[in-house]
């Protein structure tokens, strides 16, 4: 499949906003701006990006605790992630989520969670009411390595084939949950295999590689738009910074960080870029500059925007 | 006597059961290198190695119901759940299984289980890590539920906990772990259903429970310059519940107030409100009963939110001149 410039460049900047995105959260965490703990996805920009551009706009997903590409590869709005993030009112939960909990239905997104493995059966579940309600639409879920341990992995997947559902598993695969190594907690080669209990397709891919993640997922969407069932797509990737807020990296080398560095998943796709003469260096030096600058205007809108008052405090919990 | 923290008291705890009993052994996520999301257990399998220190699977249902198994045949299973929120993914192998296995075998079978795990908010985690949740165990028969408000007490009452035959949910609280205080190098351990009287007063009785001890203290002082006289009851375990330390103290002071963190509607507040309304205490009540409670909702996310969804020190100081009045 050819895809389109735009497109392409539409990738990059999504990736890039995310790299600026949490490197400024990583920033305002340690400076107490952003209070409470955020999972950042640095070196992980290309499992975002990749599937989540395979989905059209009302398309739905499901995300994890580490979601801040997806949310910007859906097409969140920046500033009203910062927001949310620094627990303001103009936020995407109006404060009261925080990082592992941004949501917002209207652009198909179901939502960050706090639970690992606690958003496959409800992408599982919108995936039902889309078969149910003809809707054409299909799901995408994602989750981690970690997760797919959870008996939510293995009940979801069993029910999405069963009903042949229209549902795409991400599984971004950064080797690691938490400290636990994936090796030491799945004795298969690969988190792909366990879709064969379910009679299901598992493919695992190059998490790095923006436009192969795009490629296969794309071909799971059509596939599971056609009614012919789900996918495991599994991404190998990695991420740089520690588990959550803190993180000593005791269960991991600083040679093993190194080495993933070096396979930075933005630089990759701009030096595909500008060896395709798609993009001159010039314009991704713009690119970087015009997504720093959004970076920044997010903050002064965060930072401007008021905290909740305490009206808002037993507000929301039922709907009306 | 030696200070040290309430998180250095559980994991000694832990450290010297280890020692003791060969049975004993600890299953969690992350436990080993990692030390546990909170550092407990930081350092242990370099003591006691990674069959006794055992990194579990991100798998609560399979790690408490493993716990349930191995206890069933002869050992004596510490699980770490990362938060409690996540204790509703295990609440199968809880509630159904460990709970009900010694009574629904006739006695056959026994489920000699720890399960210990942080709860509270205050850290900014929001809803879904910030629950109290203790209520919904001290609910299900079978289960001993304890809630340890000072190192002293989390180190003797963990003793306590692994060496009795039954399934135990022990809460811990995140806030908790850094507060310092002094515990004894010598072996003891802290009984089961003995309430504490953290302070003695004679104007009215607060019972509270985990970190609002500590805030009803904070209370207590403030208003002891008032020359109001607050004693506070510190009950250490839910179930089994030290019902006659709180009536005799109801039947002194005259007054109760209840404070917990937890969500006031159906929490454990209530049960003791109708256990010292079902007492002789009732005749001696001066005033209605209060609940100082967290408010009916999930633990919001943005700071000034979340510190106004539970009871803070001033709300108890409030609280109490309000109920002096009546
Ligand atoms: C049910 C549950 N168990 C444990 C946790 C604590 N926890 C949060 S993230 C995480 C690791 C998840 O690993 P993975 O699924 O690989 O995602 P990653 O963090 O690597 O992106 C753990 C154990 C949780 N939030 N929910
Ligand atoms: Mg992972």
């Amino acid at each position: 499949m050819k895809l389109s410039k735009k497109l392409k460049l539409r990738m990059l900047e999504q990736m890039l906003l995310t790299r600026y995105f949490e490197e400024k959260v990583d920033e305002l965490f340690a400076k107490g701006l952003i209070h409470g703990t955020t999972h950042l996805s640095i070196g992980e920009e290309a499992m975002a990006a990749g599937p989540v551009n395979a989905l059209k706009a009302d398309d739905f997903m499901a995300i994890t605790h580490r979601g801040h590409g997806s949310c910007i590869a859906k097409g969140a709005d920046i500033n009203i992630m910062m927001a949310e993030l620094m627990g303001k009112e103009t936020g995407y939960c109006k404060g009261k989520g925080g990082s592992i909990h941004v949501a917002n239905l209207e652009e198909g997104n179901l939502g960050a969670n706090g639970i690992v493995g606690g958003g496959i059966p409800i992408a599982t579940g919108a995936a039902l009411a889309q078969k149910m309600q003809n809707t054409g639409k299909i799901v995408l879920c994602f989750f981690g390595d970690g997760a797919s341990n959870e008996g939510t992995f293995h009940e979801s997947l069993n029910m999405a084939s069963i009903w042949q559902l229209p549902i795409v598993y991400v599984c971004v695969n950064n080797m690691y949950g938490m400290s636990t190594c994936i090796d030491d907690v799945c004795p298969t080669n690969n988190i792909s295999d366990r879709a064969s209990a379910y009679q299901m397709e598992g493919i695992t891919i190059d998490g790095n590689d923006v436009l192969e993640m795009f490629e296969v997922t794309n071909n799971a969407v059509i596939k599971a738009r056609k009614g012919q069932g789900p996918t495991l797509i599994e991404g190998l990737t990695y991420r740089w910074k520690g588990h959550s807020k803190s993180d000593a990296n005791l269960y991991r080398t600083r040679e093993e960080i190194e080495e993933w560095k070096k396979k930075c998943p933005i630089k990759r796709f701009q030096t595909y870029l500008i060896e395709q003469k798609i993009m001159s260096e010039e314009e991704i030096k713009k690119m970087e500059e015009s997504s720093l600058e959004t970076i920044e205007r997010a903050v002064e809108f965060a930072e401007q925007s008021p905290y909740p008052s305490l009206d808002a405090l037993e507000e929301d919990l039922y709907a009306y | 006597m030696e200070e040290i923290t309430y998180g250095q008291a559980v994991r000694d705890a832990m450290r010297e059961e280890l020692q003791r009993d060969e049975n004993v052994f600890l299953m969690g996520e992350d436990i080993g290198v990692y030390g546990g999301a909170f550092g407990i257990t930081f350092g242990m399998i370099d003591e006691f190695g990674p069959d006794r220190v055992r990194d579990t699977p991100i798998s609560e249902a399979a790690i408490v119901g493993a716990g349930v198994g191995a206890a069933m045949v002869g050992m004596r299973p510490i699980v770490e759940i990362m938060f409690s929120d996540f204790l509703t993914l295990a609440s199968d192998q809880i509630m159904n299984q460990a709970a009900k296995i010694h009574y629904m075998l006739g006695g056959k079978a026994k489920v000699p289980l720890v399960v210990r795990t942080p709860g509270g908010s205050g850290t900014g985690a929001a809803a879904q890590h910030s629950q109290s949740l203790e209520a919904l165990f001290a609910h299900i028969p079978g289960l001993k539920v304890v809630m340890p408000s000072s190192p002293y007490d989390v180190k003797g009452l963990l003793k306590t906990a692994i060496r009795d035959d039954n399934p135990v949910v022990f809460f811990e609280h995140k806030l908790l772990y850094s507060k310092k205080g002094e515990v004894p190098d010598t072996d003891y351990t802290v009984p089961f259903g003995e309430a504490e009287i953290k302070r003695s007063g004679s104007d009215i009785t607060v019972f509270a429970t985990s970190i609002m001890v500590h805030r009803a203290l904070e209370a207590a002082e403030q208003l002891a310059n008032e020359n109001i006289s607050v004693e506070v009851i510190d009950p250490k375990t839910l179930v089994p519940l030290d019902t006659e330390t709180i009536v005799k103290s109801v039947i002194k002071t005259g007054r109760l107030m209840i404070v917990q963190e937890a969500c006031k509607r159906g929490g454990f507040a209530s049960e003791v409100v109708a256990e010292v309304v079902e007492s002789e205490a009732f005749g001696y009540l001066d005033a209605p009963i209060t609940r100082v409670a967290g408010k009916n909702i999930p633990i919001p996310y943005s700071k000034k939110l979340e510190a106004a969804a539970v009871p803070q020190v001033e709300d108890i100081v409030k609280a109490v001149k309000e109920e002096l009045l009546q």
